[in-house]
């Protein structure tokens, strides 16, 4: 095994860690976040961030080229979808009269 | 192994919940997000199981397809479901349970997973597909070769069970004409925006994905019936996103439906041939005389094609004749 294949398998390792984090993180505010458009938020996490790493992380470990580029199409179609469908989400929970809570109202001077 | 067992766990503890779930929550919208959850996690399993081309369909039309037909019949309908007496869910429960333990019961018959010697590996049909069907058939992938070849007769049935099912649909809720008019209002086209851009920069790619999986099916899992749902889905994303007006213009109802007969008849058309040529319904390899292998080819191709376009054709009307509904209400 040489060095470059080594630190390839460190990175991995890292950015999988990495990915499950904020895979767990979303999960967590998921659950205790107190107002949906916080909740929605966590849950993209889980979706672009989460997922996004993972899916990098594999992608340092892939040694035959079918795989990595299906890999790259998986992530470049996740970083389209996962925020259109948070976007999407919150959108139609603004429309329905849904207002993010807790944040004070900015001052027009 | 270990490993692979946890995550089986996982899945089926996954599984155990969205049921239950299911059967708890009395919000009709949420229900049906919950069964796409199940399909979903049901495709994860057959994926553990190797059963990839089953997880397919599971995953195109369970998750995606029936998702959204259960949402276009919510627009009809009323989204709470209707609390049921006490006293006659108690005979349900019965039954219920019965059914549990009488399959609980059974299940102690059946072979440990995985084993050798279970009647399904020791029976000479098994050696047949697995072994024989890579000279007689030439298909790498086994279970085209299964459901298109050596099971020809129960797909064109599937095929026309579909079909079926899709007339039915539009005779009961009509054919999807809009009577009133869908308009989008100005400030709502605003905000989907983003939507509309990330659906056209996607469609050509589920299209093209769905044209991959039709005819990629004979090296790899996939087939007629996963791409008609995949391609369908395509055209029904841009229906949600665009309209039904735009969509309709585009893949019109007067197209659809002679092309859902279509596929129907080429599957058949394929089967009359062998006869006129001598063989038995579906027998390809009367199609090519000298090469055995290279007419199975050409049969699987034709009919999985059939298969595609009768999906393709009935999942798009059913989609139409609910959302059209849905609209006319409004």
């Amino acid at each position: 095994m040489s060095t470059l294949h080594v630190a390839l398998q460190i990175l991995s390792d890292l950015v999988l860690a990495a990915g499950v984090l904020f895979v767990l993180t979303g999960a967590a505010g998921l659950h205790r976040l107190p107002e949906f458009f916080m909740r929605t938020h966590a849950a993209s996490i889980t979706d672009s961030a989460g997922a996004g790493l993972i899916v990098l992380g594999l992608l340092l470990r892939t040694e035959e080229f079918p795989t990595a580029l299906r890999l790259v199409l998986i992530a470049f179609f996740l970083m389209f979808t996962s925020p259109t469908a948070s976007h999407a989400l919150a959108q139609a929970a603004l429309g329905d009269g849904f207002r993010p809570q807790g944040i004070r109202g900015r001052k027009t001077s | 192994m270990t490993g692979w067992m946890l995550i089986d766990i996982a899945l089926f503890a996954i599984l155990v919940a969205t049921g239950i779930a299911i059967a708890q929550i009395r919000q009709l919208f949420a229900v049906a997000m919950l069964s796409g959850i199940f399909s979903l996690t049901s495709a994860c399993i057959f994926v553990m199981q190797d059963a990839v081309d089953v997880a397919f369909t599971e995953a195109a039309v369970g998750a995606g397809m029936t998702t959204v037909l259960f949402l276009g019949a919510l627009a009809l309908t009323r989204t709470r479901e209707k609390e049921t007496p006490r006293t006659r869910s108690l005979p349900a429960l019965l039954v219920a349970a019965a059914t549990g333990a009488a399959l609980v019961y059974a299940s102690q018959d059946l072979p440990a997973f995985g084993i050798a010697d279970s009647p399904v590996q020791t029976h000479p049909v098994t050696e047949r597909y697995l072994v024989t069907s890579a000279e007689e058939i030439g298909v790498p992938n086994v279970v085209t070769s299964v459901l298109a070849s050596y099971r020809g007769y129960d797909t064109f049935g599937e095929v026309v069970v579909i079909f079926t099912a899709a007339i039915a649909v539009l005779m009961l809720l009509g054919h999807g004409a809009t009577r009133g008019v869908e308009e989008v209002p100005p400030p709502m086209r605003d905000r989907q925006r983003v939507l509309r851009v990330v659906a056209k920069l996607l469609i050509p790619y589920i299209l093209l994905f769905g044209l991959y999986v039709q005819f990629h099916g004979d090296y790899g899992p996939g087939g007629g019936f996963q791409a008609g749902v995949i391609f369908a889905a395509g055209v029904i994303l841009y229906a949600l996103v665009f309209g039904l007006d735009a969509a309709r213009s585009g893949v019109p109802m007067r197209v659809l439906r002679p092309l859902a007969a279509t596929g129907v008849v080429v599957y058949g058309g394929v089967g009359v041939a062998t006869l006129m040529l001598g063989g038995s319904f579906l027998d390809y390899n009367r199609l090519a005389p000298d090469d055995p292998a290279a007419g199975q080819h050409l049969g699987i191709l034709l009919v999985e094609l059939g298969v595609g376009i009768t999906v393709t054709a009935a999942m798009i009307m059913l989609f139409y004749s609910f959302a059209g509904r849905g609209v006319r209400r409004s």
